[in-house]
């Protein structure tokens, strides 16, 4: 059992967790995610890892609440525990220094392209950030990715923050200006990836994507993550999960990740009626 | 043997015919996860170890890949002393009512059976005779345990749960060793409960037999992939090991690289018997990871070993109409037991050979609809013995699928060698360990069991790791590599 040490919220369905997870804290790059499985009657689920420390023996992850495990884990508090937690798994970011970088977290993303950000600040780069998300309740880690980039720009859809825009818009103004990067980072939902490589492709910035596929062991031994990248087979546990992006079939990915679709609403909604009648029960008591 | 238990003369023994085992109805089985198998009773079991002829120097232990001391055990059924047959297979053997029900038997302790070669008569049923005794030991509770070496003050650590690991831990921990067994998934015993279905090995057995294992004192940790979560180096440097056992299996699926494989509902056997076994898919939405839902789909298994039976036999339990069995081979060059074939077809289970795919098609939204096949006729034998399947000109045809399963085969799991300085590989990306030693390239590493075979048996894998503790041992005790 791995011990929840701080749960809190950072926006509404968005959860941040800190985990005891002692051989995972002392092993974690940025880039590699973790497999956790809620309890013994879970799935496996991949989340890349936010942030660790080894001295705490803890790694942060964040959880958006979309679907029955999420959903499940974003009930979790202080002091609960998760049934298994396995990684740090994937390949490392490659962090190089490369110029003038802009990272790009779309969402729940944006907690994923963290320390990324930090390891690329580190390692000598301009940083450049750009949030995006749906409205202003959901932008997370803003204080964080501000500290360590020049500048941090905040996109939302419906204008709420920041700018009315999706992250392309203020992308493909950096590109044509003095500022133009010489690498990006996008982690967010696959149509904002698909957008992103879509812009940089054309001006040859090599850009780079993290693939959340659908995983079971996150080791190579199901093949189950397959993702075609050029034209050939990739399994994202183990050769990913980033990939370039320009080579990335997003068609696939998205195809793929929408296999299990009716089985998840199935479960959602067995698990919010199951959810609804504790809520009651615990009213009544 | 001299002291024999047996109240017949061996011509007497020779009347009676191999007892068979009860199986549950093939047609009710196919729709259910319990076991297809029910066990002998102790009349079988008894009227069954009485054909044993005893022999003086008996071939069948030489056939056994652990040396279970078969005639003695068989003896002890016969004197009706099960606890005492079953202790006497533990010394051998760790997994008694695993390898009772997975063993290729009629390739080892009962291909060498003298019985197996007289004209009218067929090898005695050793497996089902284990079977029987360590299912006996189980539900009376009575676990005959191997005493344990006082405490050598050595650390051993098995990367990997699998058959391999498990019996190297058995027979280490005997030797008062402190052993740790490090396995990747949440649960412990590798493939026997990620790959092997419930209805051939039901879970709950393995589960125990890895329950005496902690009680002779192997440490268990579960959630650590070597290689990721801590390197072999560090279990050497910062965790204070004396020697490093990888067991890790050839746990990376083959695809053919044919056109189509990436459609939704095109699955490797791993990933398919992984979500059903480990994960309980077959119990959604009880159990939460989810599966292919079969119910009244045509499913199509790509291959001939057991792997394939497995997964292609679960189809079916999953509701599946029609179960097609494609094997590019002949059927009688399936690399399957002969019992898993015939239990397969028993249930339903259609066998295409000399088929073979060459693209999936998909419908508009990813999905798989159909398999292109061509068919196969037999060429020239290949260096295997078999004759070359070669494709007939012309002869392609359409098969509506709506989940194809690809059981073709592993290749091994890179991560220990890509993260173990120094230690050798050969082509296929195996790890190199000698045949008699199981030594690899790097001082205090032992390596067995798939990652250095290839794909093969449960018990082949316990055999490689009972040499590699016996090794390991020595290697402790003289500190001589």
């Amino acid at each position: 059992m791995f011990k929840i040490v701080e749960a809190r919220y950072l926006s509404k369905d968005v959860k941040l967790f800190r985990i005891h997870a002692p051989r995972v804290a002392k092993k974690q790059k940025p880039g590699q995610f973790v497999i956790l499985r809620v309890n013994d009657h879970g799935e496996r689920i991949p989340i890349t890892i936010a942030a660790s420390d080894a001295q705490e023996e803890t790694i942060t992850i964040v959880a958006q609440g979309i679907g029955k495990t999420t959903k499940l884990l974003n009930t979790l508090e202080t002091g609960d525990s998760i049934a298994d937690v396995v990684g740090p798994l994937g390949k490392p970011t490659d962090v190089e220094k490369f110029g003038t970088v802009v990272v790009i977290g779309g969402g729940v993303g944006t907690a994923i392209a963290y320390p990324t950000a930090n390891a690329l600040h580190d390692a000598g780069n301009r940083v450049i950030s750009i949030i995006g998300a749906r409205t202003k309740d959901l932008v997370i880690f803003e204080d964080e990715l501000r500290a360590i980039s020049d500048p941090l720009i905040v996109t939302t859809d419906d204008g709420s923050y920041g700018v009315k825009a999706v992250v392309t818009v203020p992308l493909q103004e950096l590109i044509d200006s003095p500022n133009r990067p010489d690498y990006v980072l996008a982690i967010g939902p696959i149509p904002m990836m698909r957008a992103v490589a879509e812009t940089t492709r054309a001006a040859g910035i090599k850009t780079v994507v993290s693939l959340n596929a659908i995983m079971v062991d996150g080791t190579g031994m199901c093949g189950g993550c397959r993702v075609a990248v050029g034209g050939k087979s990739q399994f994202a546990c183990v050769d990913g999960p980033e990939f370039d992006a320009h080579q990335v079939d997003f068609a696939l990915l998205a195809q793929r990740g929408a296999m299990y679709r009716d089985k998840e609403r199935v479960a959602l909604t067995r698990f919010e009626e199951e959810h609804a009648c504790k809520l009651l029960e615990a009213a009544k008591a | 043997m001299s002291s024999s238990n047996n109240p017949l003369p061996p011509k007497e023994r020779l009347q009676i015919v191999r007892q068979s085992m009860p199986e549950q109805d093939p047609l009710k089985r196919a729709h259910n996860f319990e076991e297809v198998n029910l066990g002998f009773t102790d009349e079988l079991a008894l009227q069954e170890a009485t054909r044993c002829l005893g022999c003086g120097k008996p071939r069948c232990v030489q056939g056994c890949p652990v040396g279970v001391k078969i005639a003695e055990f068989v003896d002890l059924i016969v004197a009706k002393d099960y606890l005492g047959a079953a202790a006497k297979i533990r010394e051998d053997n760790v997994l008694p009512a695993v390898t009772g029900r997975v063993c290729p038997q009629e390739e080892q302790c009962e291909g060498s059976c003298l019985l197996a070669h007289r004209a009218g008569s067929s090898s005695l049923g050793i497996g089902y005779l284990e079977r029987f005794v360590a299912d006996y030991e189980r539900t009376t509770g009575q676990i005959g345990l191997p005493a344990c070496a006082p405490s050598s003050g050595k650390k051993v650590a098995i990367a990997g749960s699998g058959p391999a690991g498990l019996s190297c831990a058995g027979d280490l921990v005997q030797r008062g060793h402190d052993v740790t067994v490090f396995e990747a998934l949440h649960e412990i015993g590798g493939v026997l409960v990620y790959g092997i279905p419930e209805f051939r090995l039901p879970k709950d057995i393995v589960r125990q037999e890895v329950d005496n294992m902690r009680k002779l004192g192997v440490k268990f940790e579960t959630n650590v992939v070597i290689g990721k979560t801590v390197t072999v180096d560090e279990l050497f440097e910062e965790e204070g090991f004396d020697a490093v056992f990888i067991a890790t299996g050839a746990g990376l699926p083959k695809f053919m690289g044919i056109p189509g494989e990436n459609l939704c509902a095109v699955y490797s056997a791993n990933e398919f018997l992984t979500r059903v076994n480990l994960m309980k898919a077959y119990r959604f939405p009880e159990y939460d990871e989810p599966v292919f839902d079969c119910a009244g789909k045509n499913v199509g298994v790509i291959g001939g070993g057991n792997t394939a039976m497995d997964a292609v036999r679960t189809s079916l339990r999953l509701g599946a109409k029609n179960a097609y069995l494609i094997y590019r081979r002949t059927e009688k060059d399936m690399p399957a037991r002969i019992e898993e074939l015939h239990h397969a077809k028993q249930e339903g289970v259609q066998i295409m050979d000399l088929w073979d795919p060459v693209e999936y098609i998909g419908d508009e939204k990813g999905w798989v609809r159909a398999a292109k096949l061509r068919k196969m006729q037999q060429g020239e034998p290949d260096e295997s013995g078999r004759s070359r399947p070669v494709p007939i000109p012309g002869s392609e045809t359409e098969v509506a699928l709506d989940m194809v399963v690809v059981a073709v085969g592993n290749t091994s799991n890179p991560l220990v060698q890509q993260t173990t300085p120094g230690l050798d590989t050969d082509t296929r990306g195996r790890i190199v360990a000698d045949h008699e030693h199981l030594r690899t390239s790097k001082k205090g590493v032992f390596a067995g069991g798939d990652i250095v075979s290839g794909a093969a048996t449960v018990i082949l894998a316990m055999g490689a790791g009972r040499t590699a503790a016996a090794s390991i041992h020595d290697y402790l005790t003289t500190g001589e590599w």
